[in-house]
């Protein structure tokens, strides 16, 4: 038995990066310039996966250092 | 942005996202180290991994930087043919191993592709498979090196030693750690930083094209230009009639028989790198919906890797649209750069960091699955078979980390190696084609014809390399010189490309090898009364998964796998 669900570290890397995308976006222009929305909608998808990946491994009972 | 410049500038937020991944990577590998604690933990990741994992890892062993960077230059160079790589190449071959070989790789307990060629044969073409497999191994794992520092140095303007060093430092650190386990997380992570890292830059590149219509009016544009029918570059099925009829210069048969069955099934089937990832899946079930989970996925993948060179090719030629590849020293187009430079031309800073670390996980993973591949050949087929057998656990367990370093160590020098010779990659790719078409004739013989025994495939898988060679020495393809393109025993036939002289040379190595195997294992005595259940077909019972619902089970999942890629060779025909 692994003592990792790959959920745990899949989740925590991308609602990271994509919490970085996101303030990174929001503030390096206003109003919002095309690159900066790219960014910022980016880092959301990245957040949303992250965050279902999170509350997976969190349903299945696993923890991060079993 | 204008772009087209080569360089990219990164800035501090695109450094951040690069250093994350590199923390989690080695966290991920540090985390893993206290479950490794036998060499079959070490080797197989302790057969525990679930079958959405390690078909996700089965998948992205295949993703390597060369197969992300070549396949969208073919893209550009060949355009939606390219797909055949994919819906023919892979889809019907990851069905067949999942369905049909799976039982007997996983079922026979045996720890390696050439491990299962001893239970299956002898001791002679188990050593023929892992010698020429470790070489390759290292050789891919160089090359890969290699084509990163050069990538880093021409866009990023980093050391190409020290990016090496920094990458295989990396490498080292977290395969010695956590085993194969650590290989298949991170590459599962790199699967998911690839889907997230490329897909914005085929919506941003389609929208800038007007989506498909405008893509296939540019295309059109492009097929004329190079003296092809309109549709030659965005339908994959109608112009296959006649080599000359499109870019690919390979006719149906040529395609189906050369791509579609032998180096498609020679490759995905008896490749250890991707078949290890299947053989560490925590049941039967789960190894033999490994590649048939992974074929959904993959199908998908020409929509990431091909239409971003697509849209490169279209874009280049499409007057002021302030995008153009770059040429090379010869003025033809530098095709290898498509994703680099759309990268740079497309993503803003941020999403840019993204990208670039998908590119980076590519070549480390790329490496990484060629290392893990190597250590367990290395100590499971050579060195405990032939220099040290009896010895314990243990001690196996340590000669598969030392054998992490020594890969490691072999691939740097042979980057360095690469670096001095400009055909020592073509030289790779041939020896590929001779090493790896040939073998699927000896697994198909060993597997489903009871009576194919050690000598047949033995001679077998020499005369399938040797007829390979012949076939490369007698054949030349068009607007080349002999030489390492062939015709250096003198020409007897042109091909109208290079890859219709791939596929008809590994079309020559496996009829070869296949009915070699069948004359001598008919003119030679059986192996004694060998115990093949498990082994063979005719020798081993039926399985019926029974245990999973019934879209779980690996019929309904590769029917489905089948329909999905006939549609979509339907819509793209």
């Amino acid at each position: 038995m692994s003592p990792l669900d790959i959920r745990w570290p899949l989740g925590s890397i991308f609602t990271l990066i994509g919490a970085i995308l996101a303030v990174y976006g929001a503030l390096s222009a206003w109003p919002i310039a095309a690159s900066a929305a790219i960014d910022i909608v980016w880092g959301g998808v990245l957040m949303l996966f992250g965050a279902s990946m999170l509350l997976l491994a969190h349903r299945a009972g696993a923890k991060p250092h079993g | 942005m204008t772009g087209t410049a080569l360089a990219i500038h990164l800035r501090a937020v695109d450094w951040l996202i690069l250093v994350i991944y590199f923390i989690f990577v080695l966290g991920i590998g540090f985390v893993l180290k206290k479950g490794v604690k036998t060499s079959a933990d070490f080797f197989l990741a302790g057969r525990s991994i679930p079958a959405w994992v390690a078909g996700l890892a089965f998948m992205s062993a295949n993703l390597g930087a060369q197969e992300v960077i070549g396949m969208a230059a073919s893209g550009a160079k060949y355009g939606m043919i390219t797909s055949h790589f994919y819906w023919v190449g892979a889809v019907p071959a990851m069905v067949f191993l999942g369905i049909f070989m799976m039982p007997f790789y996983y079922g026979s307990r045996a720890r390696s592709v050439p491990e299962y060629l001893s239970l299956r044969f002898d001791e002679k073409t188990r050593a023929f498979n892992a010698i020429s497999f470790s070489i390759m191994t290292v050789m891919s794992s160089g090359i890969s090196m290699y084509a990163m520092g050069l990538l880093l140095q021409l866009l990023l303007g980093w050391s190409f030693d020290l990016s090496m060093l920094v990458c295989a430092g990396v490498i080292l650190a977290y395969i010695t750690f956590g085993g194969l386990t650590s290989a298949i997380y991170n590459e599962v992570l790199q699967f998911f930083f690839i889907v997230f890292g490329f897909a914005p830059l085929v919506f941003l590149g389609l929208r800038d094209v007007g989506w498909w219509p405008g893509l296939r009016a540019g295309l059109e544009h492009v097929a004329v230009l190079q003296g092809f029918a309109p549709g030659a570059f965005s339908e994959s099925w109608r112009y296959l009639g006649s080599a000359a009829a499109n870019p690919f210069g390979v006719e149906w048969f040529g395609m189906v028989m050369g791509l579609g069955f032998v180096l498609s099934f020679g490759y995905w089937c008896t490749d250890f790198l991707i078949v290890q990832r299947a053989m560490a899946a925590d049941s039967m079930s789960a190894a033999r919906r490994t590649p048939l989970i992974a074929t959904f996925p993959k199908m998908l993948f020409p929509f990431l890797v091909i239409v971003p060179g697509m849209i490169a090719i279209a874009l280049t030629r499409y007057p002021g649209s302030g995008f153009a590849l770059p040429p090379k020293p010869d003025g033809t187009l530098n095709y290898d750069l498509v994703i680099p430079i759309m990268l740079g031309h497309y993503l803003p800073n941020g999403v840019l960091g993204l990208g670039m670390t998908a590119l980076i996980a590519s070549f480390m993973s790329g490496m990484a699955g060629n290392v893990t591949a190597f250590n367990t050949v290395w100590t499971n087929d050579i060195y405990q078979p032939y220099i040290r057998p009896g010895a314990s656990d243990e001690h196996y367990l340590w000669m598969g980390r030392c054998a992490t370093v020594v890969g490691v160590a072999l691939s740097l020098l042979a980057a360095y190696l690469v670096s001095q010779f400009n055909n020592i990659m073509d030289v790779l790719q041939l020896v590929f084609a001779f090493v790896n078409a040939p073998l699927f004739a000896t697994f198909l013989l060993g597997m489903f014809w009871r009576p194919a025994n050690g000598h047949g495939a033995f001679v077998g898988l020499i005369a399938g390399t040797a007829a390979a060679a012949l076939h490369h020495g007698l054949t030349l393809p068009a607007h080349s010189i002999p030489g390492i393109k062939g015709g250096w025993l003198g020409v007897l036939h042109h091909y109208p490309s290079e890859m219709a002289q791939n596929l008809w040379t590994a079309i020559f190595a496996w009829s070869t090898c296949f009915f070699c195997t069948i004359l001598v294992s008919l003119a030679t005595r059986a192996s004694p009364a060998r115990n093949l259940v498990g082994l063979a077909y005719a020798a081993t019972p039926r399985l019926k998964d029974t245990a999973a619902s019934w879209h779980q089970r690996p019929a309904t999942l590769g029917v489905l796998a089948l329909i999905a890629a006939c549609l979509l060779n339907w819509l793209f025909w």
